[in-house]
């Protein structure tokens, strides 16, 4: 489209004003006032088109030729959302064939893949013809191109949801998962997907091996991390119903693994630990978990992710807190140890760079 | 108070680690690390012959400003439809820096921004344009950074009041323009702008706002433009400060949302990404940092209730981090600051690399700021909720008191106008405590 766009531009371009069907329209001038303030300095063109733009705005006049019109202002500023605007009230008033604008907006989307109004754009046309049939294969040739490209993410999850086209996401996600494994959006995309068919314990346990096996891959990826943790939060379980889970992280503890992420999955299993035996009033040793814990958001803070030293101090302080809570039990409100933890010297941060 | 630099050999170790399997992710993030590497090599011997290093272009940023103020190049055309933005990014990078424009600039100010007024309510991006809350947004606080009288009577409440009808759905959700797209930022800009005008958040307007807000956390615990969508910067700022100025939190992980905060900071770069196995960029210096914040005062402010407080006094990314990089890879020696080494300068990435350099060097109000290099690097307080000077904020609601516009019938379920006097908004975690549980 850039080809054909420039030639256009360049060669056989004649401005509005020059045109002799457009010769009973007064363009208007864009009124900034006597000393404009952020003044663009336009080209030529562009105050051509908009003062032309501007003319028929005023008149309101929708015909082809203000169709056309809205062709060259888009080209010059695909963000101009009054433009966009005026254009879905010519098409509607003209009756125009809606795919033959579902053609034109994909190629202004291939244009301009990160533009807010090209992509509402297109959903508006979609809606209106009530037919999502290109809306995968659209979007997955912008993620070709950007695997990560959140308006094509965005479009995609509402042609799916609108439309119920869940069918083959997840082969699609696989398929990305296996070109960049740290694809943060293709994790965000299974989970949604995952969501729609329900987090029953069954799928869960599916899906944690699926997280599990791709932490094999590479240990220090945040993204299938994050997976992991999500299922296990967003479900509602507790860590220690998946026994693989723990096992899992010990042995990758336990051959040498340090990677922040995996440290930081301990310290929220050892947390929830702990205050589960409280909360049970089980006999095991609360202590023993408690003190993984602390030192483990020791090792964080001064070795392993020395850049949010901060956060690991308040999230041990935080646990002292509540487990001194937790020992109390939850029906006493107003407990002495909170005091003392609120007060106490050592509870506070202090500011001091590592 | 002076900071600490990292050690830049030390840190090195901090570099990210692709354990033999290459992706595009790990090749890109890569390169930007050995780019940030060639920034921090070099001023780590250049400040070993002088200690006022690193050095911040505070007259350059300046004259940058003034000249975009008045005249843009032809390349600023794809921003035709923002010019408000481009009005607001200049003064509030001003505001950072401390410089004031004369008052015949900032009339002629005021004047433009009148030219977006729309005759319905609300600003457009230019004149004779239609009117959309993000430009709306834009021009309100650029009329709060100027403070006169003159300027905050421009806001014109009651157009305001009607435009965010006009977006409003009837979940509460808001569309950025009639017939547009419904995102995040339309619920933040919304409230935002009916604030400073001076609509209470009980007002009928935001019923059901918080709640659809909620539904954009997701998983990782950041908010995504709408729901379901990923976890980002630039939404989970406007979500989580649009919860903040509606005083409601109830539904809301901060758990999970701090972590998912912090971990943005890069561990080598100092600086934030906007998303997870993202590049960092200088501009989600105030997103991620001001995000950070914001969260520590809705910790605060739930801590109060649930009677069950933890000293956070200091602000939980690493402060001296986010400034090297700012300062060291940021920068432009003839004015304006980029994304990353190697980008050009632009209005945007000025405006949000310097508030996020003010959101880091200035958290608790009763200490001494934290300022990497030379104590002249200082520059002023933003409010991390509006970013725009604390100061104008308190005068914004203070002529809006002046002015009421709000009947009784507008608000839900109240007896009283209970209205928002911050008594203090630089300190933005006493806000509004009494109206919490709303
Ligand atoms: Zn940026």
């Amino acid at each position: 489209m850039s080809d054909s766009s420039d030639e256009e531009f360049n060669e056989g371009y004649v401005m509005y004003r020059h045109r002799r069907e457009w010769s009973d329209v007064h363009p208007i001038k864009q009124n900034d006032g006597k000393n404009p303030i952020v003044a663009i300095a336009y080209s030529e063109r562009f105050l051509d088109v908009y003062d032309y733009f501007r003319a028929i705005l005023a008149t309101q006049e929708k015909s082809e030729r203000a169709l056309e019109l809205t062709n060259d202002a888009l080209k010059l500023n695909a963000a101009n959302y009054t433009v966009w605007q005026y254009r879905r009230e010519i098409i509607k008033a003209l009756k125009k064939d809606l795919y033959e604008e579902l053609n034109y907006i994909a190629d202004v989307i291939e244009d301009n893949p990160k533009n807010y109004q090209v992509w509402h754009h297109r959903r508006v046309i979609v809606e209106w013809l009530n037919d999502p049939s290109e809306e995968l294969l659209l979007t997955e040739k912008i993620l070709d191109l950007d695997a990560k490209n959140y308006h094509a993410w965005q479009h995609r999850q509402w042609a799916i949801e609108t439309f119920s086209l869940y069918d083959n996401e997840l082969a699609y996600i696989d398929k990305l998962l296996s070109a960049d494994v740290r694809n943060n959006s293709a994790w965000n995309q299974r989970f949604f997907i995952l969501k729609h068919m329900g987090l029953t314990l069954e799928t869960v346990q599916r899906e944690i091996h699926y997280a599990i096996n791709r932490i094999r891959l590479v240990k220090n990826n945040e993204s299938s991390w994050n997976y992991l943790k999500g299922l296990l939060e967003s479900g509602d379980f507790q860590i220690s119903q998946f026994p693989d889970v723990e096992a899992f992280t010990e042995d990758l503890y336990n051959s040498g693994n340090r990677a922040p992420y995996l440290l930081a999955f301990l310290v929220d299993m050892y947390i929830e630990k702990t205050l589960h035996i409280y909360e049970t009033n089980s006999y095991d040793d609360p202590e023993i978990f408690a003190r993984k814990v602390y030192e483990i958001c020791d090792m964080l803070a001064n070795h392993y992710d020395t850049i949010r030293y901060k956060y690991w101090k308040y999230i041990s302080q935080k646990f002292r807190t509540e487990k001194e809570r937790a020992k109390v039990g939850p029906n006493n409100d107003d407990t002495p140890a909170n005091e003392e933890a609120t007060n106490s010297e050592e509870q506070k941060l202090n500011g001091e760079a590592n | 108070m002076e900071g600490h630099t990292r050690n830049f050999t030390e840190i090195k170790s901090a570099k990210f680690d692709d354990e033999n399997l290459e992706t595009l992710t790990s090749i890109e993030q890569i390169k930007v690390e050995n780019l940030v590497e060639k920034c921090f090599d070099r001023i780590e011997q250049l400040s070993s012959m002088d200690n006022t290093l690193p050095y911040f272009y505070r007259k350059e940023h300046i004259r940058f400003l003034e000249r975009c103020l008045r005249f843009l190049s032809t390349g600023y055309e794809c921003l035709d439809a923002s010019r408000t933005w481009l009005v607001y990014w200049i003064l509030q990078s001003a505001h950072c820096l401390n410089f004031k424009f004369s008052y015949e600039v900032l009339g002629d100010v005021i004047h433009f921004l009148k030219k977006c007024r729309c005759p319905s309510g609300g600003f457009a991006g230019g004149p004779s344009q239609l009117p959309h809350l993000a430009p709306t947004y834009a021009a309100v606080l650029s009329l709060c950074l100027i403070e006169t009288d003159e300027a905050l009577e421009a806001i014109d409440p009651e157009g305001i009041k009607k435009f965010l009808w006009s977006v409003r759905e009837e979940n509460g959700a808001f569309r950025m323009h009639v017939d547009g797209e419904i995102d995040v930022r339309g619920a933040y800009c919304a409230i935002t702008v009916g604030r400073l005008s001076g609509i209470s958040p009980q007002n009928k307007l935001f019923e059901g706002t918080a709640n659809w807000i909620a539904k954009c956390q997701t998983y990782e615990g950041g908010f995504g433009g709408s729901p379901n969508l990923e976890a980002h910067g630039g939404y989970s700022f406007c979500g989580a400060a649009a919860l903040a100025l509606l005083n409601d939190v109830s539904t809301v992980n901060l758990k999970s949302l701090l972590r998912w905060a912090v971990y943005r900071q890069m561990r080598y770069e100092g600086g934030f990404q906007g998303r997870t196995n993202k590049l960092v960029d200088g501009c989600y210096s105030f997103w991620m940092g001001s995000l950070v914040h914001v969260i520590q005062m809705l910790i605060e402010k739930n801590s109060c209730h649930d009677g069950y407080t933890i000293n956070i006094d200091e602000l939980m990314f690493h402060r001296e981090a986010l400034q090297e990089y700012i300062l060291i890879c940021c920068q432009k020696p003839h004015g304006g600051l980029i994304d990353k080494p190697g980008k050009p300068e632009d209005l945007y990435h000025t405006c949000y690399t310097l508030s996020g350099l003010s959101i880091a060097q200035n958290f608790n109000s009763t200490k001494q700021p934290i300022v990497i290099g030379n104590p002249d690097n200082e520059v002023l307080p933003t409010h991390p909720l509006y970013n725009i000077a604390p100061k104008a904020v308190m005068k914004a609601y203070f002529y809006a008191q002046q002015h009421p516009i709000e009947s009784e019938e507008d608000l839900v379920g109240c007896t009283k106008n209970q209205h928002n006097d911050e008594q203090n908004p630089a300190n933005g975690q006493k806000e509004n405590e009494g109206n919490a549980d709303q």
